[in-house]
């Protein structure tokens, strides 16, 4: 409604289309500034171009790290699994001992499998497995324990460490044992990869927002003149800072698929040297490509960037452009 | 409809535009605003259309003053106030039919209205056939056209044009000044600005004389010493 005239119908209220057609017609506007901003920047496709290069390989490196880093987590948990507590049994427990005792931590909720291995079997385990052979048989004796293993339900260092200690104070327990140290340093490795990338992803994104936001101004400052005109026939700014969000949009649209396609293929030029060093530690071992989710998220975020700079820019700069007069 | 009260406006540096000045126009009325350059005629222009803000006075429209709109509200009066540039003002890349569209768009219209109401706004200036081209390849007088339909297009109670004949031959500035008239008599109010005297003497309009920011004379001809 005009402001100054009453009953001077203006705008789309005064053509009286009803509330569904105008709800529809407010997407299809919005579509239709997204496709002509779009079409803005194929009509300068070196700036843009440029510009969306500039994203999308700034974007590549923390998405790439984020790729290594979920690769080496998947080591670290595989390991975490494989975490198990060798109780070793003193030598005067009897059988019956053993085998309530191996009872009670089967009901235990805390361990989810014990097995026993008895001391004729480990003997022979040893024998096979090391190359003393035939000297172990002048032992009149077998040194070697009973030994039960526990699997802990929880995986957690910490937690497997309280088990363990809880489990040491049974009667018939000479000592419990876990191999936790080399699992701890794994741990400490793939949180200090983690909070790098979380430094250089935000370091690198809070440039990606000032690089879409320079451009935005850049584009703002050549249209200058066509600004005032909109404004002197009544453009409000939210008007004119629409198609400017839309080339925002785009840019990150583009520069997130960019990143994505740069990361995949870096992932997959390195398959070769990452599998080496897995396979010394894991066999079946397989690298982990970005998943839906991930490629959304990616996108997403390259979106809100190139949205948000862009809307860094208008706030200011369409402001402040004000017709100097007829 | 339009008031200045006692409006007066002076830049920073300490140069005084407008002093006290002191007008009304009725709705559906053409007045004609004249003087020298540097006389205040463009300052009065801007205060209407609120590029500018006045030092002192009040600017009305319809009774509502239009410094107490706020930032936000000042698009919605431009809506109602149709204004014709000396230097055109079109975008140059777009054709002259976006042109024309553009104060449509921007409030909202779509579709069949829009074109419709285009081409009625082309055909007024007897440009239908050059809706296509660029601004461009037309001419000064055309281009200046492509200003009046884009000014008139969404039907504002009020039309101001800042010389709008300011460098067309006779012929065409009376062209102009039939379509100014055309509009007037379905009771648009029409400002225009000019220093052309030989036109508004012949066209015999109530006149606004400025001199060195003050109103010297409010008549149906302009004062002598202008003439």
């Amino acid at each position: 409604m005009s402001i100054l005239f009453t009953g001077r119908a203006t705008g789309a209220k005064a053509n009286r289309i009803g509330l569904v057609r105008r709800f529809l017609m407010f997407f299809v506007h919005h579509i239709r500034q997204a496709l002509s901003s779009l079409g803005e920047l194929w009509r300068t496709p070196a700036a843009s171009f440029l510009t969306i290069i500039v994203l999308g390989l700034s974007l590549t490196l923390p998405v790439t790290l984020h790729l290594l880093v979920k690769n080496a987590q998947q080591i670290s948990n595989s390991f975490a699994k494989a975490a198990e507590i060798n109780l070793f049994i003193r030598e005067d427990a009897s059988a019956a001992q053993i085998q309530s005792l191996q009872t009670i931590l089967k009901a235990d909720p805390q361990i989810t499998a014990v097995r026993h291995i008895n001391k004729a079997d480990a003997m022979a385990e040893f024998q096979a497995a090391s190359s003393f052979g035939e000297a172990l048989n002048y032992l009149t004796e077998n040194p070697l324990p009973d030994v039960l293993v526990v699997m802990p339900a929880n995986t957690e260092p910490a937690a497997a460490r309280a088990l363990m200690q809880q489990l040491a104070a049974e009667r018939i327990v000479e000592f419990a044992k876990l191999d936790l140290e080399w699992l701890t340093r794994l741990e400490a490795v793939v949180r200090l990869m983690q909070q790098a990338v979380i430094a250089i992803a935000l370091l690198l994104l809070s440039a990606v927002l000032f690089i879409v936001s320079n451009t935005i101004r850049l584009s703002i400052i050549s249209k200058q003149a066509e600004i005032e005109v909109m404004k002197l026939v009544g453009a409000t700014d939210s008007f004119i800072q629409r198609p400017f969000l839309y080339t925002g949009f785009w840019f990150g649209v583009l520069g997130g698929l960019l990143a994505f396609l740069v990361s995949e293929t870096l992932l997959w030029g390195l398959r070769g040297a990452i599998s080496d060093i897995t396979s010394l530690y894991q066999s079946d071992f397989q690298l982990q490509a970005m998943n839906l989710y991930e490629f959304c998220g990616v996108i997403l975020l390259a979106v809100s960037l190139g949205v948000g700079g862009s809307y860094l820019s208008v706030r200011r700069h369409i402001r402040a452009i004000e017709p100097s007069g007829p | 409809m339009l008031q200045f009260d006692h409006v007066s406006k002076s830049y920073p540096g300490g140069f005084v535009a407008l002093e006290r000045i002191n007008f009304r126009i009725a709705k559906g009325e053409m007045v004609f605003l004249t003087g020298h350059s540097g006389a205040g005629k463009s300052t009065i222009l801007k205060l209407i259309s609120m590029i500018e803000r006045p030092s002192t006075g009040r600017v009305m429209i319809n009774n509502i003053d239009l410094s107490r709109l706020k930032r936000s509200q000042v698009p919605y009066v431009r809506r109602d106030v149709g204004i014709i540039f000396q230097n055109h003002r079109l975008l140059m890349n777009h054709t002259v039919f976006d042109n024309v569209a553009l104060p449509l768009v921007i409030e909202g219209f779509t579709g069949k209205e829009m074109v419709k109401r285009v081409h009625a706004a082309l055909d007024k200036v007897g440009l239908l056939d050059k809706q296509r081209c660029l601004p461009e390849t037309l001419s000064g007088g055309e281009q200046q056209r492509v200003g009046i339909a884009r000014a008139v297009v969404n039907k504002p109670p009020l039309l101001l044009a800042d010389e709008p004949t300011g460098n067309l031959d006779p012929e065409l500035s009376r062209d102009i000044m039939q379509v100014f008239e055309a509009f007037n008599q379905v009771g648009v109010s029409v400002l225009v600005a000019t220093h052309d005297l030989g036109l508004i003497a012949r066209m015999r309009y109530r006149t606004l004389t400025l001199k060195q920011g003050r109103m010297i004379n409010d008549d149906l001809i302009p004062s002598r010493d202008q003439v």
